[in-house]
């Protein structure tokens, strides 16, 4: 498996230009809300906004830049929807903060760690969305494991192809 | 204590970042148990005003290319299909003239019960430029908000049936809960056994009839109308189709719905944004056939009590004759009581001669809903029961009256389709 476990002077540290930093994050809540309407089962599977998180903060290694950045892109998640404001919100800050953390410990430049990586925080972020939905706010909701996996697999999927995408914008520091 | 937290940095971020959003949750779980548009509404144009015009944008962009395909170059079979609409128009009218008879029948015996009418008088369309992009919140954006006269709560819906309700409004666009969502809620009506129940969404997306006891009987298939309950929907709006039926819990069915409206590919939607609640009036232009006015007059046999359904409204279509004043009664019976007077002084008004007012009939000069009030006029209608509740003692005759017979029955028994309740 081509998980290799680095130093922290081995890791390389990126960083993105302002308008990909904000960019990014835009056209992909931007996506994520248009394409149901032409593919309705797109928001069933696949959740851009979290393949950005995870991207940004890997890609940053700074847990506190990764759990911001999953902050901001979460809550602007739940402002397109009905629900309360913030369950995207936890959920993507944890995300967030875990992945840069794991970017710091990990290499995960390959295509291997990289689907690995992104089907391990799917379901993370689908449990504490899970966890936060019914326990904090009383919405009705079912876990289905089946479901879960295909839907992970699905963005780790894509996920390793938008991530070789946007490798492309980062900037070494 | 320092070093600890200079240590524990990231993680103390974190905790202190997850705590600030899950208070933000709670103080708005708390406020509102559930949602509040308006306690979030600020964060919401934000996030709204940020994403909505790209999508507006790009929903311009491919209208805009697909209409110059469609209109200019892709025109293949156009002149075939015309030909073919032609036709179909010409069938549609055919079909429209007997559906405007059996509209006027409907006023007239809906005006007999004094029904309450719910008439859309204005709607706006709207095109559908977004969703909420998560399956946990069904809901879209229209394009159309505050400044297009859009509401909070109005009723959303397409030609094939309901979609949602307007949820929140902001200038330009506005938020759409989409029936399946699980926080909707539609009063809704089964067509053929009148059965109501509430309409909700479930966490996976289905729509289910709710709150109807598991001790009826629901047959696959049938049609699911709006009841008007929910004070957001006009009732009669076409819902969708009856697809499962199985056992619930607490003594309910588990009723699964199929849409009328296709919600996960909406394009175009109207928003009813002005719905006028009217007493139901019969047309004041439908004639009535001298033969009709006579033939209520005249005594008749009564009804047997058990007649069936069909036969009499089979009956009440087929002609004016006095079989067709027969028929009448049962309708007439439940109406009586509700009539009111300034739509219709007697208040006696029968359904034979509604349903013998066929086009080819001579006008009597007065609307249907008049044209029996000579008949209890004067002291013919004092034997009567019911006379005393539907016919103001100081209404004055009709002058329609004096193209019709007005000399009381001979007989001081009531015809039956004049009797009371039944």
């Amino acid at each position: 498996m081509p998980i290799t476990y680095t130093s922290n002077e081995q890791v390389e540290v990126y960083r993105f230009s302002i308008p990909v930093t904000i960019g990014v994050p835009l056209l992909a809540l931007f996506v994520q809300a248009f394409l149901p309407l032409r593919f309705p089962r797109f928001a069933v599977y696949f959740d851009l906004p979290l393949l950005v998180t995870i991207f940004f903060a890997m890609a940053r290694r700074s847990p506190v830049a990764g759990l911001f950045t999953g902050a901001v892109i979460g809550l602007a998640q739940d402002m397109l929807g009905h629900n309360p404001i913030g369950i995207y919100g936890i959920a993507k800050t944890i995300v967030g903060y875990g992945a840069s953390s794991l970017g710091v410990k990990l290499d995960v430049e390959n295509a291997g760690a990289r689907l690995l990586v992104t089907l391990g925080f799917y379901l993370i972020h689908a449990a504490v969305y899970f966890t936060v939905a019914r326990g904090l706010v009383n919405m009705t909701q079912t876990w289905s494991w089946p479901r879960g996996i295909l839907a992970g697999l699905a963005n780790a999927i894509l996920g390793v192809a938008l991530f070789f995408l946007l490798d492309k914008f980062k900037q070494r520091t | 204590m320092e070093s600890v937290l200079g240590r524990y940095r990231n993680l103390v971020i974190l905790v202190g970042v997850l705590f600030l959003q899950v208070l933000g949750l709670a103080m708005q779980v708390k406020r509102s148990g559930g949602t509040d548009a308006e306690n979030t509404r600020l964060i919401r144009i934000w996030g709204v005003g940020a994403i909505t015009p790209f999508e507006r944008i790009l929903v311009w962009a491919q209208n805009g290319t697909g209409n110059i395909w469609h209109n200019y170059f892709y025109l293949r079979g156009v002149r075939a299909e015309n030909r073919q609409l032609k036709e179909q128009i010409e069938q549609m009218r055919l079909e429209q003239v007997r559906l405007s008879e059996d509209a006027a029948q409907a006023r007239r015996l809906q005006t007999l019960l004094a029904f309450k009418e719910q008439f859309i008088s204005r709607t706006v369309a709207a095109q559908v430029i977004g969703s909420s992009g998560s399956d946990l919140s069904r809901t879209v954006y229209i394009d159309k908000g505050e400044n297009a006269g859009i509401k909070r709560d109005m009723a959303v819906m397409t030609a094939d049936g309901i979609v949602g309700k307007v949820l929140i409004v902001y200038p330009s666009v506005s938020q759409v809960l989409l029936i399946s969502d699980q926080s909707s809620g539609v009063g809704a009506i089964l067509e053929k056994t009148r059965l109501q129940g509430v309409l909700r969404g479930t966490a996976n997306g289905e729509v289910m009839l709710e709150r109807v006891m598991s001790d009826e009987q629901v047959p696959v298939g049938e049609t699911v109308l709006t009841s008007g309950g929910d004070q957001i929907f006009p009732k009669g709006l076409p819902v969708g189709t009856v697809t499962k039926v199985g056992k619930g819990k607490d003594l309910f069915l588990n009723i699964k719905i199929k849409p009328a409206a296709n919600l996960s590919k909406l394009e175009e939607v109207l928003v009813l944004v002005e719905n006028k609640e009217r007493q139901a009036t019969a047309e004041e232009n439908v004639r009535v056939r001298a033969a009709d006015i006579l033939a209520q007059r005249l005594p008749s046999v009564p009804d047997k009590p058990a007649t069936d359904a069909n036969a009499a409204a089979a009956t009440a279509e087929g002609s004016a004759k006095p079989a067709g004043a027969k028929t009448a009664a049962q309708p007439t019976g439940a109406a009586t009581p509700a009539t009111p007077s300034g739509k219709s002084p007697s208040g006696t008004s029968t359904v034979s001669g509604a349903s013998g007012a066929g086009p080819e009939g001579k006008p009597a000069g007065a609307p249907a809903v008049k044209k029996n009030v000579a008949a209890p006029a004067g002291p013919a209608t004092a034997p009567r029961p019911d006379a005393t509740q539907t016919s103001p003692a100081n209404e004055p005759p009709k002058p329609a009256d004096s193209t019709a017979p007005t000399e009381p029955p001979p007989n001081p028994q009531p015809p039956a389709n004049e009797s009371g309740p039944q």
